[in-house]
């Protein structure tokens, strides 16, 4: 619930008419379900709890307790909220509908989690929980370290992959269990949108079944992108979907992509035993990170390990191993489109980043057109048509409309539309969502990178300032012998806001969250570096980080506009 | 932490201004800093920077650099790893980078040279012999005095490592690169190209047994272990086509003096140190038709015939422990606890000594998949010290050259070495008067005579020889 405190600390004042507009709103409704429902001492309890004022974690109480009713549409729709796609973004969304005692449905046409649960995120962090340890029992340097002594350390492939998949499903049933314990209809099949306010779902070529709703979210997530030229066959040529099922373990693998997917595999691949090459198309491997923490994990995560890499070249073509042929992968220039070399590997994984899932929402009925398969949004997650005006009770989140593609940016935005639709204003703040990769070590980020600072700070005319510090200073990390890393604070030394925030090192994506936390509240570094950090612990590394910056004033004065000196 | 923004400071020449920087450095080497620098003006030092206050040496993690490549003022050279840190260090002068003195993993004192700065492209190769020539050239800074003498002695330790490694690159261009005269595409894994590059094999001569032909990491590592010796018949190594290695004696240039190799130089004081210890010799020949027979029968387990040997050695000195002690100090002697039989290993450039542990209580088929592991990590050099240096005896064996007898050097710390040669059908009388036919070898023991007496040798071998010839016991 932490994200409900977010939306307090916006403007007082419009928060407090808002709410009173809210409390008015749902106090009609429930007293549609009095008259109803038999459960009447559930709908008073409510009553009373909205009466005692909307405090976060009252509204959680009251929230379950009305649940198993699920509120009620208004006599005119089956649903306040239909959600299209049960991934993490709509479950996100469905839970906080529920929560506010909307009658909600989620529509489903393959399983409950979405990618990440089941083709993503969840997965992948239980090969990397292997790939971590088995890291760690092999580097007999670290293990002697510590004085242990370990026998080759081995692994059996089968079991991996059930930890893995064992994993999904847990996590998967938990989801449902979720939605089903708060009273959400899980509707199952594809579904499309035949007009204003109206939702068809079931299998594909089938009538189906109409709904209409009060409003509708667009949660249909991504699938992974294959590049033109690139022939998937799912054993030899594969994407992360396949990939994740650990179906073999190549001698030697081709990653195209060095992204957070890529690199994840790469971790994973390498500590499994494979040999790995990297193909990317830009100049640089990983380049979506900051340069500089780029080219430390660099330097980490790829320099010692069996992989070597290209850049600056696309695989024109990739064929599948066939005929006693291993995979061929062309290389051609990026810029000159020239051949460039040819690779011979037992498998090609495909990490070139995911394409929206988009087709067949029936998007045309409402006037809507995909860019790049991108449903366009406001910065509300409104659905935009073709005229360029929003479709009223239409909106869409999570990788479908391609703002930021990650799971818990897709929850947010479900989270932020669900309070939008209950009249209090709000917008997702996509700076202060953190992003990591869950490489040994990790990597993660939240906010600007340096060179997006300094751009920023030159149109906006302001001074940045970077401030580091070394997890080879960090005691707990020296006990884990884990040494290695970097945290890089970016920041306005003349009123102390925290741009961006990059962590290379142990736990780097649980470290990340004091920063994000810090950007998401408007919390200036001359504040934060008085905050306590236990000791010896990996946050020190953060606190050190803080302490390390130069602001020029030495308190925030709240209301008043930041002076530079 | 400020101190780490500040990186660009630490690259500075050997002038007076420079070491002024370093606040604790004595003038008496001020004055021998600007000596040099008036020899070289144009070559400039790079130092090991001073990147934490707490900091007295440094380890490279990367040259991020290669020798010969230009560098502007403030890019990115090297990185540096410091007691906090891994830092990139920048350089404020434009030049060349002529030469590098520490190499990648290598440590140096505060302050002290790890590369020179060439101010023009002509320079570079008057700064590589420099380099070359006085490797420990640079000034020893006062943090370096100070520092354990590991740190200072880091830059010397480069030197021997470098000039090898030219040795090996001359060799190299010597030997035919059949894979890239045909033009023909090199496919080999990403670990084997890093370990070629590490190992500095030419990847054109290494014939790949991977899959499809492919070179791996295996490859290279033999091909590292022997020498650059390895060339291919076949410019492009087909799957179906064994892979055929040719040694390279054609590779050796006559005339040249080459430097002993580590390993050289150690059996060469070994044998040295040898001289120092009383031996004597005591021979015996031994009939093998049924250990060949025996060997024969389990071959197809995996048995080795140098398992068998050193399984019936071991049980021989058993019975003798004083065959299997040893005297280091002329005073005394041990009974070691164990029967450790070291084996000689020709391999290229020099000889080595795995050693089966134990060999008297291991049973012989562990004994031979033992030893099969040992050849396999001697070839790729990477025996561990305590499987090369623990042996309490030593076997050699020349008899698949059809050597019939020879004599061998005792190694210093051990007792006693036993020389086997060749088992040959032989013509031999018995004792009931009539002629037969027998595979005979004849066995030769080199032993310490300060503990080790004729006697003691002669039970010893009249041991062996009926372990030998009634060997049942060898497979338990």
């Amino acid at each position: 619930m932490s994200s409900l405190s977010l939306w307090i600390s916006s403007s007082v004042a419009v928060t407090a008419r808002s709410e009173s507009d809210h409390r008015l709103r749902l106090l009609s409704s429930s007293s549609a379900t009095i008259a109803t429902s038999p459960a009447l001492h559930f709908c008073c309890l409510r009553t009373e709890a909205l009466k005692l004022g909307a405090k976060s974690n009252r509204w959680k109480v009251v929230a379950a307790a009305v649940a198993p009713q699920n509120g009620s549409a208004s006599d005119e729709f089956d649903y306040n909220l239909v959600i299209i796609g049960a991934g993490v973004g709509g479950h996100g969304a469905a839970l906080h509908a529920a929560e506010k005692g909307w009658k909600t449905a989620i529509i489903e046409g393959d399983v409950v989690g979405g990618t990440c649960v089941n083709r993503g995120c969840v997965p992948s962090k239980a090969l990397l929980a292997v790939s971590g340890r088995m890291r760690e029992l092999q580097d007999e340097h670290h293990m002697k370290a510590f004085g242990l002594q370990v026998a080759a350390a081995g692994y059996d492939r089968q079991g991996v992959a059930d930890h893995a998949n064992n994993l999904a499903s847990k996590i998967r049933s938990n989801l449902t269990n979720s939605l089903k314990g708060l009273g959400v209809d899980i509707l199952e099949g594809v579904g499309t949108i035949l007009g204003p306010q109206k939702v068809k779902y079931g299998k594909v070529g089938s009538s189906g079944n109409v709904i209409t709703a009060k409003d509708i979210i667009i949660a249909t997530g991504s699938v992974p992108f294959v590049p033109k030229g690139v022939e998937v066959d799912g054993k030899t040529v594969i994407t992360s979907d396949q990939a994740l099922k650990l179906e073999f373990v190549p001698d030697w693998i081709a990653i195209v992509g060095s992204g957070y997917i890529g690199l994840e595999f790469s971790d994973v691949y390498t500590a499994l035993g494979s040999e790995v090459t990297f193909v990317e198309a830009l100049d640089q491997l990983m380049p979506g990170f900051d340069p500089e923490i780029g080219k430390l994990a660099q330097r980490v995560l790829i320099n010692p390990r069996k992989i070597d890499y290209y850049t600056g070249v696309f695989a024109s073509k990739i064929t599948p191993a066939k005929d006693g042929k291993p995979v061929i992968i062309d290389l051609i220039d990026a810029k000159t489109k020239e051949p460039k070399d040819t690779l011979e590997v037992d498998a090609a994984l495909i990490a070139t980043g995911r394409a929206p899932f988009t087709k067949g929402l029936g998007l045309e009925n409402i006037r809507v057109e995909t860019q790049r398969g991108f449903v366009p949004v406001d910065e509300h997650m409104q659905v935009i048509d073709v005229d360029g005006k929003l479709v009223p009770h239409v909106y869409c989140i999570g990788d479908a409309n391609g703002k930021m593609m990650l799971a818990h940016a897709a929850s947010a935005q479900g989270i932020s539309v669900v309070e939008q639709i209950s009249g209090k204003g709000n917008v997702v703040n996509h700076l202060s969502i953190p992003a990591a990769c869950f490489t040994h070590p990790e990597i993660s980020m939240v906010g600007l990178t340096e060179p997006q600072a300094r751009e920023k700070a030159e149109k906006e005319g302001f001074e940045v300032s970077v401030a580091k510090t070394s997890f080879k200073a960090n005691t707990k990390a020296l006990a884990e012998n884990e040494g290695e890393g970097l945290a890089k604070l970016i920041y306005r030394p003349d009123n102390g806001e925290i741009l961006g925030v990059h962590i290379f090192g142990l736990h780097a994506a649980d470290l990340i969250h004091e920063a994000s936390n810090a950007i998401a509240l408007g919390t200036r570094i001359q504040d934060i570096k008085f905050a306590v950090h236990a000791h010896p612990t990996l946050s020190e590394v953060l606190d050190e980080l803080f302490k390390s910056a130069k602001v020029k004033i030495n308190t925030s004065s709240p209301g008043v506009a930041p002076v530079t000196v | 932490m400020s101190q780490l923004l500040h990186l660009g400071t630490s690259f500075v020449p050997s002038s007076s201004t420079a070491l002024r920087r370093n606040p604790t450095s004595s003038p008496t080497i001020h004055i021998s800093g600007n000596k040099r620098t008036t020899i070289q003006a144009k070559i400039r030092e790079i130092f090991m920077p001073a990147l934490s206050s707490t900091m007295t040496e440094g380890k490279i993690v990367s040259w991020v650099k290669s020798e010969g490549d230009k560098l502007s003022k403030g890019e990115s050279v090297v990185v540096v790893e410091s007691d906090k840190a891994d830092m990139d260090v920048e350089t404020f002068y434009d030049g060349y980078l002529a030469a590098i003195m520490v190499e990648e993993g290598g440590v140096a004192a505060v302050g002290s040279a790890i590369a020179l700065l060439a101010e023009t492209e002509d320079e570079i190769a008057e700064a590589r012999s420099k380099a070359n020539t006085s490797p420990s050239s640079s000034s020893p800074s006062p943090a370096a005095a100070e520092a354990p003498e590991k740190a200072v002695g880091a830059p010397e330790k480069a030197a021997p490592v470098k000039a090898a490694a030219t040795v090996t690159v001359a060799k190299m261009a010597s030997s035919a690169h059949p894979a890239s005269e045909g033009g023909k595409r090199i496919v080999a894994s990403p670990y084997a190209k890093k370990l070629a590059k590490e190992l500095n094999v030419d990847l054109g001569n290494v014939v790949g047994s991977g899959p499809m032909g492919r070179i791996v990491a295996k490859d290279v590592e033999a091909a590292a272990a022997a020498g650059v010796s390895v060339a291919a018949e076949d410019p492009k190594p087909s799957p179906s086509s064994a892979p055929v290695k040719v040694p390279a004696s054609t590779g050796i240039e006559l005339g040249t003096v080459v430097p002993f190799t580590t390993m050289q130089g150690a059996v060469s004081r070994n044998m040295v140190d040898s001289l120092a210890v009383p031996t004597f010799r005591v021979g015996y020949t031994i009939t093998t038709d049924a250990l060949d027979a025996l060997y024969k029968k389990i071959k197809s387990k995996g048995v080795t015939m140098t398992a068998l040997l050193a399984k019936a050695t071991a049980l021989a000195l058993v019975k003798h422990p004083v065959v299997n002690s040893s005297c280091r100090d002329g005073k005394s002697f041990t009974y070691n606890s164990s029967i450790n039989i070291a084996v000689a290993v020709a391999i290229d450039g020099g000889l080595i000594t795995p050693v089966l542990q134990d060999a008297d209580k291991v049973d012989i088929y562990s004994l031979s998949r033992k030893w099969k592991e040992l050849v396999d990590k001697a070839r790729a050099k990477q025996l561990q010290p305590h499987e090369y240096t623990t042996g309490t005896f030593t076997l050699s064996n020349l008899g698949m050259f059809g050597v019939d007898r020879f004599d061998a050097i005792l190694p210093p710390g051990t007792g006693a070495i036993m020389a086997v040669g060749a088992s040959e059908p032989t013509v031999v009388a018995t004792k009931d008067g009539r002629i037969g036919m027998k595979s005979q070898m004849q066995v030769n023991v080199t032993a310490d005579h300060r503990v080790i007496y004729g006697a003691d040798l002669a039970s010893f071998l009249q041991t062996l020889a009926k372990i030998i010839e009634d060997p049942k016991d060898l497979t338990f």
